[in-house]
């Protein structure tokens, strides 16, 4: 299959690993992987913080961009950048009085996929063939659970992951409190959802906490380096990437 | 033309009322998330009540169609309220109820106290209500001299405290028993002087203190939870049996409602009075549930009074998306799953609505007015997460709703006065993010990060960012974007450079 992969605009700056790890794990399932170059971002960060008719030229971008690429199916690391693709990016069209682009962004939307959901639902698989010889835990991301409803696809694929060991994490489907600029608008109540979560993953005495979103993955991780926990974060995609021959983390 | 002196005044419509704090939500929750009793206090409770909760949602096997048709219902009386109230009306009339319209908070005050003067009464038990706690009922009685005695135990905690509520189920959530003894003690004249903090000893010297006042009360002021349309019967759903004292023994009933609050045909009580209790309280069913239609010759008040309220809930019926908020039964299992909520405490919202529903309920009742009005920070009090839609029983998609109402505050401010710097801020960044080359430019200046960088991580950052780097580190940026990576390590065809 050929497969786009949507980079994000996060993962792409801040932590280009998650998706060479993703298009690495893809290509070893035998797939085509493309990257269109002009993508930029889903405009979630615009439409979260209610500036609606600023995230119009981004959404625009983002349709213009994927439409003009030649692909089956279009994939992000990031139910959370899936869930603005699938849920706001239509309202965000519409709401600026474009009905046109709406309709091509629901279009895009329909084969647009979070990373467990293609693997288990699109490709049909959850033994990705993956080594990785730690103790992790998995946090399950709100908008992976609420918005997509992957439920316990990426815990499917995890199962499978030969010599890992993957413990439990209390309280899992609780936020991280990160929500994108809510961290920086309500910094306090952020860090206190943080506190907890963080004392749930040390609690399971995890090597790494897992996610399948770059973003949550660096709120957990920045108040775990802050803590000097020596617990790292891991993206799904980097687990279910690596074999006995190649980490990639 | 006017001149510019400076920080705009507060304007008089955003006046302090119990919809409206002093406060923005960041400020006030500050100070809710740095005491740690409030915390422990409201963590416990929260959990307490998710766990019921859950345990009595999962053993339905048709809880989504309950779900469902809660919505459809009330989807029906947002459609078709003008002629739903207008027969709701006609029927309490027909039996022998007396009916009132107010426009507003202070319309709805002033018939309740000309009602409670013509029969001569200074003391009223009050039935716990958030209508009346809404437009601030009991401070308003009591400039006019007339002392309201709530009932339900938790609301009495709260005005004997000089409090606020916290919560729109368990309005004294914020209170440890040591708490309540202290306070008994000290504004419950009848409070036996050997009272300990044992919760049924607290409760015996409640049930003593408020018998008296059940059987001396000539006026009982109620709200409603669901109003009958093609009955006209009105009902209370509650725990203790004091409302139910309070609706049958006094000699006239006043009750206050929300407009919202009714429901087309008596068959419907059927979805909420199962909705309900199990979103609320986590129980099948709640142990006293009164039903009431005008006047009955012989039995329970002989004068009934019905007031209609609106109170900007007519702003948020001709809003399409907001309206949804409309659809609230107050059954609170929003706050109770809300991460926000059990962090900061219902007081931080600055609204007798607080959580989730306050934060779409509040803005729409009072209006956002700028960004210094403090109820623009309220749509902004969630990190989005969505456990409010999966708990709520009628289905309100309250995280699109914050965005929705996001978009407001944030076009309420477009045109007047100086841009935010968050206006700013996202300007310049849609801006960068609508065009691969301003955005890979912006990526070569994320670079410089690296120079302020530490083993990899940054940990301070200045003003606004600060607000991250307070708690959290950052890592420090990468040498090579996935972009370059893919652009280096594949072919051009792949790398998306074949459209020219």
């Amino acid at each position: 299959m050929r497969i786009a992969v949507v980079a994000t605009c996060l993962a792409d700056s801040l932590f280009p690993e998650v998706v060479k790890a993703t298009v690495g794990l893809l290509e070893r399932l035998g797939h085509t992987v493309v990257f269109p170059q002009a993508q930029v971002c889903c405009g979630q960060m615009h439409v979260n913080t209610g500036y609606l008719k600023e995230a119009l030229p981004v959404v625009r971008h983002h349709v213009d961009t994927f439409e003009a690429a030649d692909f089956d199916v279009a994939v992000a690391p990031s139910g959370s950048c899936v869930g603005s693709i699938r849920h706001q990016q239509g309202m965000v069209a519409r709401r600026g009085g474009d009905d046109a682009l709406a309709e091509r962004a629901e279009a895009l939307a329909s084969r647009t996929y979070e990373l467990s959901e293609l693997l288990v639902d699109v490709l049909g698989v959850t033994d990705v063939g993956a080594y990785f010889p730690h103790r992790v835990t998995y946090h399950p991301t709100c908008h992976s659970l609420r918005m997509l409803r992957v439920g316990d696809k990426p815990l499917q694929l995890l199962r499978e992951v030969r010599g890992m060991d993957l413990v439990e994490l209390p309280d899992a489907d609780q936020c991280c409190g990160f929500g994108g600029t809510f961290a920086l608008k309500n910094p306090d109540v952020s860090t206190a959802m943080l506190a907890d979560k963080m004392s749930n993953v040390l609690s399971t005495k995890a090597e790494m906490c897992s996610a399948g979103d770059a973003s949550c993955l660096m709120h957990i991780g920045g108040g775990l380096s802050r803590l000097k926990t020596g617990v790292r974060t891991v993206h799904l995609a980097q687990i279910l990437a690596s074999t006995t021959e190649r980490a990639f983390v | 033309m006017s001149t510019f002196l400076g920080v705009p005044m507060r304007r008089s419509r955003d006046a302090e009322s119990p919809i409206r704090g002093t406060e923005t939500f960041p400020h006030a929750a500050k100070r809710a998330v740095n005491d740690t009793q409030l915390r422990r206090n409201l963590g416990r409770a929260t959990a307490t009540i998710r766990g019921k909760r859950q345990a009595v949602v999962d053993e339905m096997p048709d809880w989504e169609a309950l779900r469902d048709s809660g919505s459809a219902i009330k989807a029906q009386v947002m459609a078709d309220l003008p002629a739903l109230l207008e027969q709701l009306e006609a029927n309490v009339i027909a039996r022998g109820g007396v009916v009132h319209w107010a426009v507003d908070a202070a319309e709805a005050n002033r018939i309740v106290t000309q009602i409670v003067t013509a029969t001569g009464a200074d003391e009223v038990v009050k039935v716990k209500s958030m209508a009346t706690q809404e437009i601030g009922l009991n401070e308003y009685l009591e400039e006019h001299g007339i002392a309201a005695v709530e009932t339900d135990l938790a609301e009495l905690i709260v005005q004997l405290g000089h409090d606020k509520p916290s919560h729109i189920l368990v309005p004294a959530i914020h209170r440890g028993r040591a708490e309540v003894r202290e306070i008994f003690l000290r504004e419950m004249a009848d409070a036996p002087e050997d009272l300990t903090d044992e919760p049924r000893m607290l409760a015996m010297a409640a049930r003593t203190h408020l018998r008296r006042k059940f059987l001396s009360a000539k006026v009982a002021i109620s709200g409603t939870n669901f109003a009958i349309a093609d009955t006209g019967t009105l009902s209370v759903v509650e725990s203790e049996g004091n409302g139910r004292m309070c609706l049958t023994l006094p000699e006239t009933l006043i009750t206050v409602m929300g407009i919202e609050k009714i429901l087309p045909t008596f068959t419907d009580l059927e979805v909420f009075l199962q909705l309900l209790p199990r979103s609320s309280t986590g129980e099948r069913m709640n142990p006293y549930t009164s039903l009431w239609t005008g006047v009955t010759p012989g039995d329970g008040p002989q004068e009934f009074h019905l007031i209609l309220l609106d109170n900007g809930r007519t702003n948020a019926l001709a809003d399409e998306i907001g309206r949804a908020a409309l659809h609230c039964i107050r059954c609170s299992a929003c706050l109770n799953v809300c991460p926000v909520y059990e962090r900061a405490g219902g007081h931080a919202y600055g609204s007798v609505y607080p959580g989730p529903i306050g934060a779409v309920l509040t803005p729409q009742l009072t209006g956002i007015h700028g960004h210094h009005d403090v109820n623009s920070t309220l749509p902004y009090a969630s990190s989005l997460c969505g456990a409010c839609f999966d708990a709520c029983p009628v289905k309100i998609d309250i995280p699109s709703l914050l965005v929705e109402l996001r978009g407001r505050a944030v076009d309420s401010d477009r045109g007047h006065g100086l841009p935010t710097g968050w206006d700013g801020a996202m300007k310049a960044a849609a801006w960068v993010m609508s065009d691969e080359k301003r955005f890979t430019n912006a990526q070569k200046g994320l670079a410089a990060g690296r120079l302020i960088a530490r083993k990899g991580q940054i940990t301070t950052l200045p003003f606004p960012l600060s607000a991250w780097t307070g708690s959290r580190n950052i890592p420090a940026p990468p040498t090579q974007t996935s972009r370059q990576w893919f652009a280096e390590t594949h072919s051009a065809t792949d790398a998306g450079k074949d459209r020219s």
